[in-house]
């Protein structure tokens, strides 16, 4: 049970940066006791705008907490905190948040994102959390385009010791992909983690190349990916979430990975997606080791945002 | 977006038309749009309450000029107060002499550091200087492998020391083996760290105290949202920055961070970063940064450079050609050097609201107008007045003599044929008109250029479909009216 207690440590000190900036303001604004009114509301909306959450799906919570003060549910800011509590645990139901697993052979999980959202990261920190679940791990190095990105990930596989089929740079990621898929069914693998180049969702031809690659998984292996697991960066505003329509509509996306939760962004635009496109978060990135992750818990993440 | 946003503008607006002033309720009610376009772009939520305040200031009781609409005159005032604020704009780089000009860049992870310290390298070489790159990045695993291979494919010694974990000291002595190298110019790449990271922070803050850079940035990627005021903020505080770099500017992202980072920083925007070819640094223009964040194109300035660079009596006779439909491929040529004197294509093509985004990414090489121009300089007189008597042996010789295949000849007639239909559309039509028109050109396959297929567009040039009556041009200019 040590690492369970260490994973909420963890969770609790990354939440916390967050947490002190967003609960320090809201607590400013939400004082024990204060009367519902317009200024408190104008308030509120600010605070979660300033958490990017989107400024359109402010507007509901707002109406929402509107209707249900006009419906006397709501009285005080204490009322205020437990409503949007509620109503933020109901947008990820446990069913959504776990990992799809293959029925038999490998699981596999495709990683896709922007550049610079941490997906190689990310890919080393599953690879940690797998292997914690007693999965055997393999992973396919299909970046072959940034300069030394297969490197990057190649000292990933040996810090976190696991094998890795990689090939030169500029190699197709597709041939890559086959081959990760091939060894990791020779292999008897449990789960291929398979690392993308970083693609700007606007450009055509690399969010063609990603849906070739996931092409290639599935004619090699039918139901593959299981997962296709779209990495965000917790800074991105508004444009999260025209990044996840377009990789949903090449690479059918599966769920989030919620990087870069550390800092003093609030990642609140996961809740924008979530009403807009119905992606459910997976897991969220915390740091930059490999045990830096969390299967993401919407209870402790509203909790710590509002406690 | 620009439509909507007008539009909105102009229903907000209209009931004051009568009174040629813009009244306090008015211009709340609109600036509750300009709030909300802000907001969908990115900018920090305190920015957007200062920067509302003082365009409600600017617009109270301006009187509305003739030629403009209240909506377009508020859009207008929206648009400079941003311009305003996000200029003046610096993008040059001020070397030192006797060099090396230190240049050091930090950010937060992720936000392309590493790329853009390349992309400077280039940029710093085209003016004819020899840059050094420093590895100072020791974090991230084999991010000294990624500058050193971005070095070797630009030709620019990097600095890397594998055996240390101390990057003060690999900034210190990189910059001294850039100036042993010869160069004059040293760019030290940093890991990326959080700005809440007091232990990274300090390190950062060590190196400049060490390397005395004369510039220092911050790279910041522009689809960040409303956190870039408090890392833009916590950077400058300990490295007093000399600008800000904006990153993945390719992106479909409104970029409300670069009002954001200028309004808490007071830094200005020196470049912003385009792609991942490495020559793809550009320098920052804060006029069209306004319409980005707005959405609206960069309108304003493609309708002043219209009216400064057409001259007014070639326009004349122009329009009763165009309406007579007896274009040549002389006027054609015409037509494509005026446009050329406003600027290259593909930038002009940027700026028309609504075709801006479906231009991005595609590239209009201006070769392909330097052939077009040579493809019509090698006919006969004859030929360009009528076409239609150019058959496959005049094909053949206009190819050789323009250096081109007689396949390109055919493409450029068929586009031309497609304009002429076109043109005769256009004539009798209003700027406003006239711009639908050129979105609209922007999706025929006109110099063959590689034009994005355009789902749902409507296909012009192919039926009458668009073509409109007398009696019904006349009906649409009244409704405008």
């Amino acid at each position: 049970m040590a690492f369970f207690r260490k994973a909420v440590e963890k969770l609790k000190k990354g939440l916390s940066k967050t947490r002190s900036l967003f609960v320090g303001s809201l607590r400013a604004v939400l004082p024990a006791g204060r009367k519902l009114d317009e200024q408190l509301l104008d308030d509120l909306e600010e605070q979660l705008i300033a958490a990017d959450i989107g400024v359109r799906n402010v507007a509901k919570i707002i109406e929402d907490l509107k209707t249900a003060y006009r419906e006397k549910r709501i009285a005080t800011t204490d009322d205020v905190i437990e409503a949007l509590k509620t109503e933020m645990k109901m947008y990820w139901p446990e069913a959504d948040r776990s990992l799809r697993w293959a029925p038999s052979g490998p699981t596999v999980i495709l990683v896709a994102g922007v550049n610079g959202v941490g997906k190689t990261t990310s890919v080393a920190k599953l690879t940690w959390w797998l292997t914690q679940q007693g999965k055997k791990v393999i992973l396919g190095a299909c970046d072959t385009f940034r300069a030394a990105a297969v490197e990057q990930l190649t000292i990933w596989s040996e810090r976190t010791g696991v094998q890795i089929v990689k090939h030169q740079m500029g190699a197709d990621p597709g041939a890559v992909a086959y081959d990760a898929c091939e060894a990791a069914i020779a292999r008897n693998a449990d789960v291929l983690l398979i690392d993308t180049a970083g693609r700007i969702h606007t450009k055509e031809n690399l969010m063609r190349e990603l849906g070739k690659i996931r092409k290639v998984v599935a004619n090699k292996l039918p139901g593959a990916p299981h997962e296709v697991l779209l990495v965000l960066d917790a800074t991105t505003g508004q444009n999260a979430i025209s990044q996840a329509k377009q990789f949903r509509d090449v690479a059918e996306v599966t769920g989030i990975v919620l990087a870069k939760l550390d800092g003093t962004a609030k990642g609140g635009i996961v809740v924008a997606i979530r009403n807009e496109l119905d992606l459910p978060v997976k897991f969220v990135g915390l740091g930059e080791h490999p045990e830096d992750i969390e299967p993401f818990d919407p209870e402790s993440f509203v909790d710590a945002l509002f406690a | 977006m620009f439509e909507a946003l007008q539009d909105k503008f102009s229903g907000v607006l209209r009931r004051l038309s009568g009174r040629g002033k813009i009244s306090d309720a008015n211009v709340a009610e609109a600036m509750a749009e300009v709030r909300t376009a802000l907001l969908e772009a990115d900018v920090n939520f305190q920015v957007v309450r200062r920067f509302c305040d003082q365009v409600m200031e600017k617009a109270r009781g301006q009187e509305v000029i003739k030629s403009l609409h209240p909506g377009q005159l508020m859009i207008k005032i929206v648009h400079d107060q941003l311009v305003e604020l996000m200029g003046p704009v610096d993008s040059k780089i001020h070397f030192v002499s006797p060099g090396p000009t230190v240049l050091m860049l930090a950010g937060l992870q992720g936000s392309g550091k590493t790329t853009t310290a390349a992309k400077l390298a280039v940029f710093c070489k085209k003016r004819g200087k020899r840059p050094a790159l420093v590895a100072a990045d020791l974090q991230r695993p084999a991010a000294i492998d990624q500058l050193q291979t971005l070095g070797d494919q630009i030709e620019a010694p990097v600095y890397r020391d594998d055996r240390t974990k101390n990057a003060v000291a690999v900034a210190r002595d990189g910059v001294k083996f850039a100036r042993d190298q010869g160069c004059d110019v040293v760019i030290v790449d940093t890991a990326g760290r959080l700005h809440v990271d007091a232990e990274l922070m300090d390190e950062v803050g060590k190196i400049a105290a060490v390397v005395q850079p004369h510039q220092i940035y911050l790279v910041a990627d522009a689809m960040t949202g409303q956190d870039a005021v408090n890392s833009a903020k916590a950077f400058n505080e300990r490295l007093e920055l000399d600008g800000v770099i904006l990153t993945k500017f390719d992106s479909d992202a409104r970029g409300g961070a670069a009002l954001s980072v200028k309004a808490v920083t007071g830094k200005p925007i020196k470049f912003i970063g385009v792609g991942e070819k490495l020559e793809g640094l550009e320098e920052f223009h804060a006029d069209r940064m306004a319409g980005r964040i707005l959405g609206m194109g960069d309108v304003l300035t493609l309708v002043e450079k219209a009216q400064q660079e057409l001259d007014a009596e070639k326009q004349a006779e122009m329009a009763e050609k165009l309406e007579k439909g007896r274009l040549t491929l002389d006027d054609f040529r015409d037509q494509l050097q005026q446009m050329r004197k406003m600027g290259p294509l593909k930038q002009m093509l940027s700026m028309i609201p609504g075709l801006g985004d479906q231009m991005k990414g595609l590239d209009i090489d201006d070769r392909e107008m330097d052939q077009t121009e040579a493809i019509i300089s090698s006919m006969t007189r004859q030929e360009r007045e009528r076409p239609e008597v150019i058959d496959g042996s005049r094909r053949r010789r206009i190819a050789a003599g323009s250096g081109t295949e007689p396949a390109d000849v055919s493409q450029l007639l068929k586009g031309f044929e497609q304009m002429r239909r076109m043109t005769k559309m256009m004539a009798g039509q209003d700027m406003r008109g006239r711009m639908q028109m050129m979105q609209q050109m922007g999706k025929m396959d006109l110099l063959g250029a590689k034009m994005p297929k355009i789902k749902g567009g409507p296909k012009l040039g192919t039926s009458s479909a668009g073509k409109l009556s007398k009696k019904e041009r006349r009906q649409h200019r009244k409704r405008r009216k």
